[in-house]
């Protein structure tokens, strides 16, 4: 599994939009010429050598934070999951808080994302005429490839006051009877953090649709549309059901994308470890994993508070590296096994 | 019960590839119609023509007009409309590979809204499925098994009663058993004679013996023109055309 590396919390802000490394050590075909074999052994050597560091460096990887994790793993033990208080003043941890904040802007963020990225992929792959097609395709992953500092920058700067000034007080007034909408308009908070986290993951999301949907065979659309569907039926029942485990890993892959995602959340939502109320957990601010890892790290002194932030890198590494093994998975079990689009 | 299907001046594209003259033909009700033909010659695009399927291929796009009982299909009505009464059968068997032999044939019914409950919906599709000979291969295991785990000679029966579950007037059949053994061809071709009772068949076929077998009626294709349309024994004992006769004597194709 070695692509299980790129969901790993890269302190830089992992920013690989969502593309798998594929490091197959093919064997190759022995010739009689003899330099022909060196250069085929001492290739084949290489390549294998390639495939194996992979793996090796996340051994290691995971091999040190469990090491260092040691001291904090002793000390709380698995209370420091479902331990609230993060106190560096008087040495006591739990990781809860940023547990909380992971998980809930991650979900926010698929909330928004996983239905605009449908109609993304849905476009793109059934409606838009085809010159278009590729510029658009071409677009959205363009959104992948922004470095996710920028989009910290651009949230701070617009979408931030524009909650603040315009949209929560808004859905206070109007939907604040739902009991979801409570609080102060901050600007800076759970919600601007799921936003910003929707629109990283959108150019994922989409493009893995697109692509599991595009491998759906015309023979299947064709079926559909023999049966007299409109063209809504027909992606309902030919494309999207056909295409729906990618699609699932697609959004998987998202998810794993945005708890591990750090700068651009860092920047917005505010770095408290609380858990607030529910009805005002979405503006209030939180804190996340990643977040504060980052945020934290130079400044831990002792080395139980060390220990304890590298306990929660381990806990988000073994997080992320499932969620994208588990995505990988049902990505390869739609695009195998179907034959390429213009069949039939 | 079948409708008879006019054609006049049928002409077909494929962006600027004309891929269909000035076709004119008429398909008689409850009967079966053989189109032969060599590769390319316009087969495929002209049945395709007959249920609006042509259209669906980017930048494809016919003109002439094609009247399936009384109704003009390229006039005031809609493709889907059209599609409910002219169903169509594929060369490779296309089942959904993600329901269930049940859910294969229910799917057209549920789509069209016929069948609101759950007894009709079992009566009709057990209907269609003894229908198309395979009541009895899948009656046990129909709402298990996934319809592409199914022999390919079931799939084409059973793509056969997912076209019959809705029960159109026409069925279209383009090179329904090229993808299959002898013994499967021979289930479909029994099939046929059957089918007619209720459904008028247009079928395509790139087998002169089969379409001898079934077909009351022939035509034969060459280069997007229809150069003979007769009674099937005529266009294979009496061709009046030199080029039907090269082709059926196998001098080309
Ligand atoms: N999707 C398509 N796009 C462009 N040209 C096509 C397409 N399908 C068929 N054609 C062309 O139209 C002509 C007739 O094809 P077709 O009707 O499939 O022939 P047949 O079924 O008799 O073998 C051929 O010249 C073929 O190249
Ligand atoms: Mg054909």
């Amino acid at each position: 599994m070695s692509n299980a590396a790129l969901g790993a919390p890269l302190p830089s802000g992992a920013d690989e939009p969502g593309k798998a490394l594929e490091v197959a050590p093919a064997i190759p075909k022995k010739t009689d010429i003899s330099r022909a074999w060196f250069g085929d052994k001492s290739f084949y050597a290489i390549v294998v050598a390639c495939g194996t560091s992979v793996l090796v460096i996340v051994g290691l990887i995971l091999y040190e934070l469990i090491s260092r994790s040691d001291l904090a793993w002793k000390a709380f033990g698995f209370k420091f999951f479902v331990g609230q208080d993060w106190d560096p003043v008087n040495d006591h941890y739990g990781a809860l808080p940023f547990v909380y904040g992971t998980v809930v802007s991650s979900l926010l963020a698929l909330l928004l994302a996983v239905p605009v990225s449908m109609g993304v992929a849905i476009f793109i792959t059934e409606m838009c005429p085809r010159r278009l097609k590729t510029f658009l395709s071409f677009m959205t992953e363009l959104l992948a490839a922004i470095p996710s500092v920028i989009y910290g920058l651009w949230a701070i700067f617009v979408l931030v006051p524009l909650l603040r000034e315009n949209v929560e007080p808004f859905l206070i007034k109007t939907l604040g009877w739902t009991g979801l909408f409570a609080g102060q308009p901050f600007g800076i908070g759970m919600l601007a953090a799921g936003i910003i986290l929707a629109i990283m993951v959108v150019p994922i999301i989409s493009s893995m649709a697109r692509e599991v949907m595009t491998a759906v065979p015309s023979a299947q659309r064709e079926a559909v549309y023999a049966l007299g569907a409109t063209r809504w039926e027909m992606i309902r029942m030919g494309v999207l059901r056909n295409a729906r485990a990618g699609i699932v890993g697609g959004v998987i892959l998202g998810l794993g994308r945005a708890l591990g995602e750090t700068m651009a959340v860092t920047m917005v939502i505010g770095n408290r470890p609380e858990i607030s109320k529910l009805t005002e957990a979405l503006f209030a601010p939180a804190h996340t994993m990643a977040s504060v890892i980052a945020n934290e790290f130079s400044e831990a002194t002792g080395d139980l508070y060390l220990s304890a932030l590298i306990e929660v890198g381990l806990a988000l590494f073994v997080v992320t590296v499932i969620v994208n093994i588990l995505a990988q998975l049902l990505v390869w079990s739609v695009t195998r096994g179907m034959p390429a689009r213009g069949n039939g | 019960m079948g409708v008879g299907i006019t054609v006049e001046n049928l002409n077909a594209w494929f962006g600027k590839h004309h891929a269909l003259h000035d076709v004119s033909m008429i398909a008689d009700a409850n009967k079966c119609t053989a189109i032969i033909g060599p590769s390319g010659c316009g087969k495929s695009t002209f049945i395709r023509c007959l249920n609006r399927m042509h259209e669906v291929i980017p930048e494809a796009r016919a003109t002439g007009s094609v009247r399936v009982g009384e109704v003009d299909i390229y006039n005031g009505t809609s493709a889907v409309q059209v599609r409910r009464r002219v169903g169509m059968v594929f060369q490779r068997p296309n089942p959904f590979p993600s329901m269930t032999v049940f859910d294969n044939v229910a799917a057209g019914l549920k789509l069209n809204g016929i069948a609101p409950g759950k007894k009709e919906l079992e009566e009709l599709v057990e209907r269609a499925l003894r229908g198309a000979a395979l009541w009895d291969e899948v009656k046990d295991t129909m709402k298990k098994k996934s319809g592409a785990s199914l022999s390919g000679g079931q799939q084409q029966r059973l793509c056969i009663a997912r076209t019959m579950a809705v029960e159109p007037e026409v069925v279209l059949m383009d090179e329904p058993c090229s993808a299959l053994d002898p013994i499967s061809t021979g289930k479909i071709e029994e099939l046929i004679f059957q089918l007619k009772e209720k459904f008028t068949i247009v079928i395509v076929t790139h087998n002169m013996q089969q379409a001898a077998r079934v077909a009351e009626f022939t035509g034969f294709f060459l280069m997007g023109r229809l150069i003979e349309f007769d009674r099937t024994e005529k266009v294979f004992t009496k061709p009046s055309d030199k080029r039907t006769e090269d082709y059926i004597t196998g001098r080309f194709g």
